[in-house]
């Protein structure tokens, strides 16, 4: 007996969504089994983490907080990995939009209730940040076939000790110089009033905060579903993916393609630090225990690859694994240790890939048959 | 004497001799990933690799308690076989199951990087925050290491730098003078050629991922036993990638790893060392602290201006899958 796989003709669609959903019920099982071997109740942990999660007073509000950022960082991956092209930085092309975002706010803002014209000016700016920092990558890809996947990874680095630095280590714009607590520790200077983004409250669950950058992201999604399942530019995409030489046959201009779907994921991406800022922190979180240390960056690429690239899936799952990045957070402690979460997401995704085998291949059962025994007996006879 | 001591703490001097040891990991881990890449595996995973087997060396010094030597050539092993173990998952996510591999290498850094495996590990077993029992420390006598220049650069070092040392050798003679070294090349360059000439594909690719993932353990554990002998979640900040950046950097070939090792390991040593002599230059941390990474992608744009894959000995077949029925 043997196990074949087999390529599929065609890919039946239930077996897009089962696939993923299956991958999140295995990834759960493996993990418990890690969890096993290390010497904790599997069942006990998982509930505490759906509890924190999802369930308990509260927890929908801190799980959105976490989805805001996921679903920009996701859709960053997603919108580059339909090119194949493996822009991995989303988390500097972030920090550097929220670098460029605080700018605008704290330059333009101002006292007084919201202003929707500072907070579209820290949109525009972070766009332009976080797409200036990918298209470093972009441009050398473009021109230098420079491989995209390290270069975009290094400068995650880069950009990680530019903040800091800003913050930290300079008496930069965006560092507060004056007050008491400035001199103690060094901080970030705060939004002006109508430059902190406004949140909404629904009435479930003793009141669930909406922010405003979660709509922004759920715009952002159907914005780049129509730009890559509607338009001529997502087909072009399309096509470059499968085949560079038939979109070149075709008339596309690869170089072009390149540049605009880079600037694309990482203004994507930039909108995402301006929702750091506007949202969470109201201010350049500069720190490197802050902002730093949540890896929204690479965890967007878990959730791009479980949502198999499709925008609106990426905001469904950008929910999940934000709320169980949100438990990670809250129950981090003796009998919850810290890395359990990356855990489970790397295992989601090793699941997710294999699963992705059964979409495009059938796994068959080959029995072989029995061959004849190469005896001697005919001669014999 | 005098002017003996002057050289050896002149900054070159300083700088080259712990670039040495800073390159050592970048060593193993690049040439790890040579393997697998002559095989034809592109393993985006080192980072993660190098991080369980940084946990895992540390926590195989600190939990068994036997005479120094013992006890640091067990956590080199245990440090290799967790390497392996990693590079296993994507052996078979890859060859057997023909995943993307650009996409399983990711996954390997995710699952078992810094906010993963070996962050779980570190927690659950409580390895932070504590000295190493044992560490790596120089082989040669303090005689022979105040030697002007070549003492501290050359016999300055431990046993793991030494080791490395042979590793390219035997590394440059297997792969051309052996009949199995010549074998991974071609499954590296054309694994249908190969198969028709009775090669497993298969099996030589498994065999020297694996083998990278081990060399990749011992790479990690470099640094937790003996540049810095302590467990920090993290602690290789992006060694991996940079290793991978230096397999291109050396056009597949053992013996450039070692220059670019050095190179990088130099680079990553002159931060430290001018915020130690309080030179600044302009904003001094932003700058050194950046200019390992800026000089990978800087490097990677010289390399790839103007030159073909082929000419720079790319293999052939590198990140893509083999299957017999579909050529």
């Amino acid at each position: 007996m043997q196990l074949r796989l087999e390529r599929r003709l065609n890919q039946p669609r239930w077996l897009t969504v089962a696939v993923p959903a299956a991958s999140l019920v295995v990834a759960f099982v493996i993990a418990g089994i890690v969890l096993l071997v290390t010497g904790h109740n599997p069942v006990d942990t998982y509930r505490k983490l759906f509890d924190a999660g999802f369930i308990q007073q509260g927890a929908l509000t801190q799980t959105l907080v976490t989805t805001t950022p996921l679903i920009f960082t996701g859709l960053a991956a997603a919108a580059a990995f339909r090119m194949r092209l493996f822009n991995i930085g989303a988390e500097g092309q972030l920090y550097l939009g929220a670098t460029t975002a605080a700018a605008a706010g704290l330059y333009l803002g101002g006292p007084g209730s919201t202003s929707p014209l500072v907070i579209a000016a820290m949109v525009v700016a972070g766009i332009a940040g976080g797409a200036a920092w990918a298209l470093i990558p972009g441009v050398l890809r473009a021109f230098f076939r420079t491989n995209e996947i390290i270069t975009s990874l290094m400068l995650n680095y880069v950009a990680g000790y530019l903040i800091t630095y800003l913050i930290f280590e300079s008496e930069s714009y965006w560092r507060e110089t004056s007050g008491f607590n400035a001199t103690v520790f060094p901080t970030s200077k705060p939004l002006p009033a109508n430059a902190v983004w406004p949140s909404w409250t629904l009435d479930i669950q003793g009141g669930v905060v909406v922010p405003l950058g979660l709509l922004l992201g759920l715009a952002t999604a159907v914005g780049l579903w129509f730009l890559y399942g509607r338009t001529r530019f997502g087909f072009e995409v399309q096509v470059l993916s499968d085949s560079e030489r038939a979109a070149r046959y075709g008339g596309v201009r690869v170089r072009r393609k390149i540049l605009a779907v880079m600037a694309i994921s990482g203004g994507i991406a930039g909108i995402g630090g301006a929702s750091q800022v506007g949202d969470v922190a109201h201010g350049l979180d500069g720190d490197p225990n802050g902002l730093q240390k949540l890896g929204y960056g690479y965890t967007g690429i878990v959730v791009a690859a479980l949502a198999r690239y499709n925008p609106l899936a990426t905001c469904l799952v950008a929910f999940l694994i934000g709320g169980l990045e949100n438990a990670g957070n809250t129950l981090q402690g003796a009998d919850f240790p810290a890395g359990l979460v990356g855990v489970i997401q790397g295992i989601i995704l090793f699941c997710a890939l294999g699963g992705e085998v059964l979409v495009r291949y059938r796994l068959r059962v080959v029995r072989e048959a029995k061959e004849p025994k190469p005896t001697a007996a005919p001669e014999a006879a | 004497m005098l002017f003996v001591a002057g050289v050896n703490h002149s900054l070159i001097v300083v700088v080259i001799a712990s670039g040495v040891a800073y390159g050592t990991p970048l060593l193993y881990a690049s040439l790890g990933e040579l393997l697998a890449e002559r095989s034809g595996v592109l393993n985006l995973g080192v980072e993660g690799m190098m991080l369980v087997g940084a946990v895992m060396g540390f926590w195989c010094v600190q939990r068994f308690h036997t005479t120094s030597s013992v006890s640091l050539a067990a956590a080199i092993a245990v440090a290799a076989i967790a390497g392996a173990v990693m590079a296993s998952i994507h052996a078979f996510l890859v060859i057997t199951l023909r995943a993307s591999q650009i996409v399983s290498g990711l996954a390997l850094t995710i699952f078992a990087g810094s906010v993963g495996l070996s962050s779980y590990l570190g927690n659950d077993l409580n390895l932070a925050d504590q000295p190493a029992a044992h560490a790596f420390g120089p082989v040669f006598p303090a005689s022979v290491r105040s030697w002007p220049v070549v003492g501290p650069i050359v016999f300055g070092q431990d046993i793991l730098v030494y080791i490395s040392w042979g590793l390219v050798v035997v590394l440059i003679w297997y792969l051309n003078r052996t009949r199995l070294g010549l074998n991974v090349r071609a499954v590296g360059e054309s694994p249908a050629a190969a198969d028709a000439m009775g090669i497993d594909v298969a099996a030589y690719r498994y065999a020297h991922t694996i083998a990278g993932g081990a060399f990749a353990g011992v790479a990690g554990a470099t640094f937790t036993l003996a540049i810095t002998p302590q467990w920090v979640n993290g602690i290789t900040g992006g060694a991996g990638w940079i290793a991978i950046a230096l397999v291109i950097f050396a056009f597949w070939r053992p013996e450039l790893c070692l220059v670019g090792a050095y190179f990088f390991g130099a680079l990553q040593a002159l931060a430290p060392e001018l915020q130690a002599r309080q030179i600044n230059l302009g904003p001094t941390a932003l700058w050194t602290n950046s200019l390992p990474y800026i000089a990978t992608v800087v490097v990677l744009v010289l390399i790839s201006v103007g030159n073909t894959r082929r000419r720079l000995g790319a293999p052939a077949a590198l990140g893509i899958a083999y299957t017999r029925e579909e050529r």
